[in-house]
């Protein structure tokens, strides 16, 4: 038997559930079948009206609807999915009563523009003002609207259904937020505070503003047509990201209490690495430094080296910006090997699921170890010259994987960059 | 596991309603001073930035133009906490420092919304309209002016705080829960120094809808929070609190200077619906907590909201000898902010040996004669989220 700690002494965190939703599919089954056979989940939006955008698909889940209509309300519901998809497998605790913490990486929250126009109608004049907004927005007409648009709504949702314990932590780290939540249940369990932590990342943001709030920023694909083939991570006709809706869950365990319960381990995650971009508000510095340092962070709070990687699930966004930049930290870590180790962007695929991304795509990677098998990048017909990374280009490809890196780079300067390996290193 | 290492705080920065920096802040609440305006948002109640020249701490006109007054406040308070650090342009350490800002949203662009809503209440409701209106209408960079995770992103590029970034969202609670994982971090060694706090801008109607949906605003006249019994809300205040939190050998080992000793956080999520919950829920936290002796003092970020502020007065109730003070009164409710607030007020309360006086007509808030040596900080959220933390003397 593996001692139960890592070589640095610390509690092995490993992972004994998983649930994700993508606009592939609910379930890691659907979404793993979907993926490995190079399948886009990218269509023309018809959730709302797409009159005069520039961008008009999007990788929504339009499977699962909630009433009344809100992305939060959405992103709440993609985290019920996942969530208990990831508790049925890990069998951990009893319904309603998990033995730890709730990590949850989420969209800020804020009052849509269905709930403003419906309190809008209320004003009952023409030519109002916020004052006369502000007049009629007490007296327990909208009360829910209260509770449904505080930042820790989601949150305390999800530690009231599933039983968590303590306060749960709601987090923002932009596209990175998923990784980021995972970091924080790793360094719980490494503090010895707690056996196990569920970690959820959900995003069910595709609206009106959010997409056109990127759009303005000039972040977002414009290849409308065909939707499928808009993301297209590491090609020289890539022109920007397709915003993406999706949650992911994982039940992360102590190594010791997971085998203690005759748990199966789907994986572990060996090593975290996080490190602040101060460049700009939403460019990477362009040394790449900041990419750089995160990368040597998560080698070595892993304990291994470039050598010992031999995939890279790539932040991949398909912005010109993000995929030059993370070939250029990704080469002045591994050197050569850069441009021999398989990397794929499953965004190419289901898009960006923004602050779920993180999550979902370290459960992607983890299935790749399971099968040994890597997803495709899809719609890569035109290599960027300047990013020769080997590309899984098009279609999915077996390979032996032994510890995979996952990358999350977000606005703000956040990097975060995960290490998951099958078996305790 | 190892034994817990110890942590100071090392780094106050405040600004607020009362001014900015320790001495304009100590000095206003001897002076009982409380702030507020009546007037402006009539009949809401607020509790306004006091004037700050905000170059002082952000010198680029360009980064102050991108940011929004939130962002702004908060990213001028984190700069007097590495000034009082002794840490400000040490890139060194600023390089590895680690950052949790407790953070809601930037504030909506008002009239454009409500330009948006009068035209689409006129009949202007074709599919497009919204569509076209917001890509008009909306500035491109307000979005980076908005999301929570800027205010950090803020603080990276015009302080260089860039070990680690996280944002904690979630009203009240996200910033207990910033402490708590600092400390956490801190004491077993996963962190050397972190930069922990939160910024409201309370100056804001968007926040007012949002709070008035659920009748939490205080109207037409204040009251001290423990006063404010039938007549129950709060006034939204607008303060950045930022502190600097590191281990005790990192502090000594670059000669910084404790203000006190974070000793403990400890958090939850009272099941509101029952009657008492959160009584019961402070309560426990306190024994929780530590001992506290007979020179403790207890400072409260109470919200002046029922039932949660009599919930918490019958808490206090049970801890007669143990003198109160509130934060609401003299700042408003500053939501994430209110218990870095706290915070930070012990231990500049327990580096200057006394405890600010009173202010409060209720009688509820007790004069103390002796220097404080611990002083508990209690956070309970408006509508969800309680915590609470042990502050001690540095002897």
């Amino acid at each position: 038997m593996t001692a139960p700690r890592d070589k640095f002494g610390r509690p092995i965190v490993v992972v004994t559930g998983m649930g994700i939703v993508t606009s592939l599919g609910a379930g890691k089954t659907d979404n793993w079948k979907k993926l490995t056979a190079g399948e886009s989940g990218i269509r023309t939006v018809t959730r709302f009206p797409i009159d005069g955008l520039k961008s008009t698909m999007a990788g929504t889940v339009d499977f699962v609807t909630v009433e009344p209509s809100s992305s939060t309300a959405l992103t709440e519901r993609l985290a019920d999915v996942a969530t208990e998809e990831a508790l049925a497998q890990s069998g951990i605790g009893r319904k309603g009563d998990f033995p730890g913490p709730l990590f949850l990486a989420v969209a800020p929250v804020e009052v849509e523009w269905p709930q403003r126009i419906e309190v809008g109608r209320a004003v009952g004049k023409i030519d109002f003002d916020v004052n006369d907004v502000l007049a009629i927005s007490g007296g327990g007409k909208f009360a829910p609207y209260h509770h449904r648009f505080m930042f820790g709504s989601v949150a305390g949702h999800l530690a009231g259904k599933f039983g968590t314990k303590g306060s749960p932590i709601s987090l923002s780290t932009a596209c990175a937020s998923g990784a980021t939540a995972i970091q924080l249940g790793v360094e719980a369990i490494r503090r010895g505070e707690t056996d196990a932590a569920l970690v959820v990342a959900t995003d069910g943001s595709v609206n009106p503003e959010a997409l056109i709030r990127f759009s303005l920023l000039s972040a977002l694909s414009t290849q409308n047509d065909p939707p499928q083939g808009a993301s297209k991570p590491f090609s020289k006709n890539r022109d920007g990201f397709v915003m993406a809706e999706g949650a992911g869950t994982l039940v992360l365990e102590s190594y010791e209490a997971a085998v203690a319960r005759g748990a199966t381990i789907l994986g572990v995650v060996a090593g975290c690495g996080e490190l602040t971009d101060s460049f700009h508000r939403t460019r990477s510095s362009p040394d790449g430094k900041p990419i750089i340092g995160c990368v040597h962070k998560a080698l070595d709070d892993a304990g291994l080296t470039p050598e010992q990687i031999d995939h890279i699930n790539a932040h991949g966004t398909a912005t010109p910006e993000n995929d030059k930049m993370e070939y250029i930290g990704i080469s002045a870590v591994f050197g050569e090997r850069a441009t021999q180790i398989p990397v794929s962007s499953n965004k190419s695929m289901i898009g960006h699921t923004i602050s779920a991304a993180g999550a979902v795509e370290a459960i992607i990677s983890l299935l790749t170890l399971e099968h040994q098998r890597i997803p495709p990048t899809i719609n890569y017909e035109i290599p960027d010259p300047a990013i020769p990374f080997d590309v899984v280009a098009n279609v999915a490809r077996d390979a032996r994987v032994t510890a995979v890196m996952s990358n999350s780079f977000g606005f703000g300067g956040q990097n975060a960059s995960l290490i998951l390996t099958r078996e305790p290193i | 596991m190892n034994k817990p290492k110890e942590a100071w705080i090392t780094g106050i920065g405040i600004v607020s309603s009362l001014g900015e920096g320790l001495d304009a802040h100590w000095d206003a609440l001897q002076a009982r001073r409380i702030n507020v305006d009546e007037k402006r948002f009539a009949p809401y109640i607020v509790h306004p930035l006091a004037p700050v020249s905000f170059d002082a701490q952000i010198p680029k006109k360009g980064d102050v133009r991108q940011m929004e007054a939130w962002q702004r406040i908060g990213t001028y308070a984190a700069g007097l906490a590495l000034d009082s650090a002794g840490v400000k342009g040490n890139q060194e350490i600023l390089g590895r420092m680690d950052m949790i800002v407790a953070a809601g949203g930037g504030e909506r662009d008002v009239p454009v919304d409500m330009a948006i809503l009068n035209a689409y209440m006129k009949g202007n409701s074709s599919p497009a309209f919204l569509n076209e209106r917001l890509m008009n209408d909306l500035r491109p960079t307000l979005f980076l002016a908005q999301l929570s995770n800027l205010l950090a992103g803020n603080i990276a590029i015009v302080h260089g705080v860039s070990g680690t970034s996280r944002t904690f969202m979630g009203e009240e609670a996200a910033s207990i829960d910033a402490a708590r994982i600092a400390l956490a971090r801190i004491e077993s060694g996963q962190s050397d120094i972190a930069l922990v706090g939160a910024a409201h801008n309370g100056e804001r109607t968007d926040l007012m809808i949002l709070y008035e949906f659920g009748d939490f605003n205080l109207k037409n006249k204040f009251d001290p929070v423990w006063a404010r019994g039938e007549h129950s809300g709060f006034a939204m205040g607008s303060a950045g609190v930022f502190l600097v939190i590191e281990s005790r050998e990192h502090a000594e080992a670059r000669g910084a200077k404790p203000y006190a000793r974070l000793a403990n956080v400890v958090t939850d999520l009272a099941q509101r619906k029952q009657p008492g919950a959160v009584t019961r829920s402070l309560a426990a936290m306190w024994s929780r907590l530590g001992k506290v002796g007979d020179n403790g003092a207890l400072i409260s970020g109470a919200t002046g909201v029922d039932p949660v502020t009599s919930e918490e007065k019958a808490f206090l109730r049970d801890h007669p000898d143990c003198p109160v003070r509130s934060t609401g009164t003299s700042f408003g409710h500053t939501m994430e902010t209110q218990f870095p607030l706290g915070l930070a007020l012990a231990a500049l309360s327990l580096s200057r040996g006394a405890l600010f006086p009173p202010n409060d007509p209720t009688g509820l808030e007790v004069e103390m004669s002796k220097p404080p040596t611990q002083i508990v900080v209690v956070g309970a959220g408006h509508w969800q989220g309680e915590g609470m933390a042990l502050v001690e003397a540095i002897k």
